[in-house]
């Protein structure tokens, strides 16, 4: 060190000092009120209204939910041991009514002693849809999926087990066909792949089926479509509208985009006509207007025909939620394809709509959360989903003029499924993460 | 899958589109069990259980009409129906009964092309007000809100009688009797109106009941009773002649408690004998086994049974009989004779 300033200046340290915290307001949990709540006057004052409002709510809430009453066999038995232990002027929920009939809001009429196969149903699916939905399970798994939805139909309707199998021999009968004929001509091979199985399921089903059914009667008792009620019947219209949903919309998006006349007309008719209709309309179209046509005493089952008509609602909106993504591809992508020396179905299948579908995620992701909640729309036809069933269940003498209760419980069901499919397409979303940001 | 369940159903419809005849009685019991259509829900006329068994007094209807044809109550399949769905599910025939609270018209009966059968339930267009109101009379409404469900006739009722009176009133519309309840309660109306059976079960379900009162006009008539399709008059006759068996039953005394007794052997009674097939054919008129009036009324009580059970005074309901009283009581319930 020099002496230069030695006579100037009359103190120098020359050790560093300790470090200290910073100062209260800069630290902790104060910084981060003050940075967050209360920065600015305008800040202050809305935080002030905001924290009144949250009390409020809380404080008019909250009692009704801390309270709720879970054991009792009516409202008015509910009443009277809420006056009992709380006090007569007490809010409290009383979803006694939950414990009572969450079993019907869940499985709707579904035989008790079977309350087993929806849930095994239910795993089934998950267990079909993981290998689709995550790639760090195992490729075998595929059959899985491919044997999932004949499980499920044996599983939730019962009945013989050989409708379901000899269906399921029509898709093999038609990949063997499709084949065989390969080598032939393409044109004969895919004509086989759709004429071979519709033939054999329109005339050789139901006899096999029939013939097997009488030889070796196995499989579980036959339950029909109206024991379906509740979230069952919810989630079996939504997934088979999803699943079916889907590859429709594909080959609507496709036929909208083609330059063959028929087809391209054909498609923007359907997406334009389905989708220039509320829901509602072709629901009770399914429901009423059917019937007319169909001579009088045919069962026509009325859940199918619901699950027919959401799987055409949606698959139009799909097709146009693919278009957006098609559209959104530069050209130089088909012409590449096409440059390639790739026909047709090769582009699609193996440049543009990987690329296109990974754009338009979270529009399907978006319109599936749609259609499942507008599987709600049911009520309207007499099918017993889980509003309508809190309406039939309001009808009994024991649980007439309960209201929120039961709104609470199914808009919470409701949350569940639609948030953990938002946070897949999320997932989704940044695992296909392509471009460089 | 779903595409082959479509082309067997359509082919199953083209093989029994020849089969399928007027004659529901002769379809019904092939089949084996009567197909009823009933509410989606409704306080103590058709509500399914914690185990999913219907119950209520338009189900009873139906239960006693199956037992009339199987000798079983239970031979029914339930299609719960919307206000909407009610009229096109009978005329496509996918219900053989209609037994849903629903009002006897004119343009109903001739024009909808149904048969109404009789009438199970007279009832009538009420007001409910809270008492702190003050009100006695629904004339002194004038200037009222009111909870009213839209596209019904009571809505038309409801206008018609202000008309009427010449008094003002401003509606809030509502779509479930549910949501009637809530909005009535949170005070968003002064008064609510539907019919009075209605009205009694919502004021049973109150937290004070004793706060509100039913205003003594009753300003329409609702004749609820079963339908059937125009055309089967034969199928329109068992389902006429089951209600009136419920109703002659109670008039002469006939429970489910006396019926297998009285059955047994004919009695000193001859309407008695012949009700219940101890005398006479009249089974057989029907096309029904001679005991199919001992079957309906075993099933769930004569028509007071039923009343009582459902929707009586010692329910939470609480309905008194008035109108529906026998016609030896003051009311209306007047079966022709069994002869």
């Amino acid at each position: 060190m020099s002496d230069t300033h030695a006579q100037t200046v009359s103190y120098v340290r020359e050790t560093m000092l300790p470090e200290t915290d910073p100062p209260v307001k800069e630290r902790g949990a104060v910084k981060w009120i003050r940075e967050n709540l209360f920065a600015t006057w305008m800040d202050a004052i809305l935080t002030v209204i905001s924290l009144y409002i949250i009390y409020y709510v809380v404080s008019h809430v909250g009692p009704w939910f801390a309270n709720g009453i879970w054991n009792a066999g009516s409202l008015s038995e509910c009443r009277e041991i809420r006056n009992a232990t709380i006090g007569t002027d007490a809010s409290a929920a009383c979803f006694a009514v939950l414990s009572d009939r969450w079993q019907q809001l869940v499985f709707g009429f579904y035989p008790q002693e079977h309350y087993w196969r929806p849930v095994a149903a239910l795993l089934v699916f998950l267990a079909g849809l993981a290998p689709v939905l995550f790639d760090g399970i195992p490729r075998k798994m595929l059959f899985v999926t491919a044997a999932a939805p004949f499980l499920m139909f044996m599983l939730l309707w019962g009945g013989p087990i050989w409708g379901p199998i000899v269906v399921g021999l029509g898709f093999v009968l038609g990949y063997l066909a499709f084949r065989a004929l390969t080598p032939v001509s393409k044109l004969l091979s895919n004509l086989a792949a759709l004429i071979v199985p519709l033939v054999f399921w329109m005339f050789l089903t139901g006899p096999i089926a029939g013939a097997l059914s009488s030889i070796a009667p196995i499989g579980l008792e036959f339950v029909p479509s109206k024991d379906f009620g509740g979230f069952t019947l919810s989630i079996v219209i939504g997934v088979a509208g999803i699943i079916l949903s889907l590859p429709l919309g594909i080959l609507l998006a496709l036929g909208r985009q083609s330059n063959l006349f028929i087809i391209n007309k054909c498609s923007v008719a359907f997406i334009e006509v389905i989708r220039g209709v509320p829901l509602i309309v072709w629901l009770f179209t399914a429901s009423l207007l059917l019937n007319y046509f169909l001579p009088p005493g045919t069962n026509f089952d009325l859940m199918l025909r619901v699950i027919i008509m959401v799987t055409l609602f949606s698959a139009a909106y799909i097709a146009e939620v693919i278009r957006g993504g098609l559209a959104a591809l530069p050209k130089g992508q088909f012409e590449g394809a096409d440059s390639l020396g790739l026909d047709y179905w090769q582009s699609m299948r193996l440049i543009v709509l990987p690329q296109a579908l990974k754009i338009s995620i979270p529009g399907i992701v978006n319109t599936f959360i749609g259609l499942f909640k507008d599987t709600t729309l049911v009520v309207f036809i007499g099918l017993f989903d889980p509003i309508g069933l809190s309406n039939a269940i309001r009808a009994s003498t024991d649980w007439n003029g309960i209201y929120w209760e039961l709104f609470v419980f199914i808009g919470l069901m409701f949350f569940i499924f639609c948030f953990s499919m938002g946070r897949y397409s999320l997932y989704l979303e940044k695992k296909l993460q392509r471009e460089h940001r | 899958m779903k595409k082959t369940a479509f082309l067997g159903a359509l082919t199953v419809a083209g093989l029994t589109a020849g089969a399928a005849s007027a004659a529901t009685l002769d379809d019904v019991k092939a089949r084996g069990n009567l197909i009823c259509g009933v509410s989606t829900g409704l306080v103590g006329f058709a509500t399914p259980d914690a185990n999913g068994v219907w119950e209520g007094f338009d189900v009873d209807m139906c239960r006693a009409v199956a037992a009339a044809i199987f000798g079983d109550p239970m031979a029914v399949e339930f299609v719960p129906l919307t206000t909407q769905t009610r009229f096109t599910a009978l005329s496509a025939g996918e219900i053989d009964l209609l037994s849903r609270n629903t009002t006897w018209t004119f343009s109903r009966d001739v024009d909808l092309k149904n048969d109404f059968v009789g009438v199970n339930y007279y009832d009538g267009q009420g007001f409910l007000v809270p008492k702190a109101l003050g009100v006695s009379s629904a004339k002194d409404l004038d200037g009222a809100t009111v909870c009213i469900q839209t596209g019904t006739t009571t809505e038309l009722n409801l206008a018609d009688f202000f008309r009427i009176n010449n008094i003002s009133y401003e509606p809030v519309p509502i779509e479930t009797n549910a949501e009637g309840q809530q909005q009535y309660l949170a005070g968003a109306c002064d008064t609510y109106t539907t019919d009075a059976s209605g009205l009694a079960a919502t004021r049973a379900s109150f937290e004070n009941p004793g706060d509100h009162i039913l205003l003594p006009e009753i300003i329409s008539k609702e004749p609820l009773g079963p339908l059937v399709r125009h055309g089967d008059n034969d199928w329109a006759d068992v389902v006429r002649w089951t209600l009136n068996a419920l109703i002659t039953a109670e008039e002469l005394g006939v429970t489910s408690a006396n019926v297998e007794e009285l059955a047994a052997a004919a009695g000193d009674n001859p309407e008695v004998n012949r009700l219940l097939g101890t005398e006479g054919e009249l089974g057989a008129m029907l096309s029904l086994e001679p005991d199919w009036a001992k079957n309906a009324i075993m099933a769930g009580g004569n028509y007071g049974e039923l009343f009582e059970k459902n929707i009586g005074e010692n329910t939470p309901i609480g309905l008194a009989r008035g109108l529906n009283a026998q016609w030896t009581e003051g009311g209306l319930l007047y079966s022709p004779p069994f002869r």
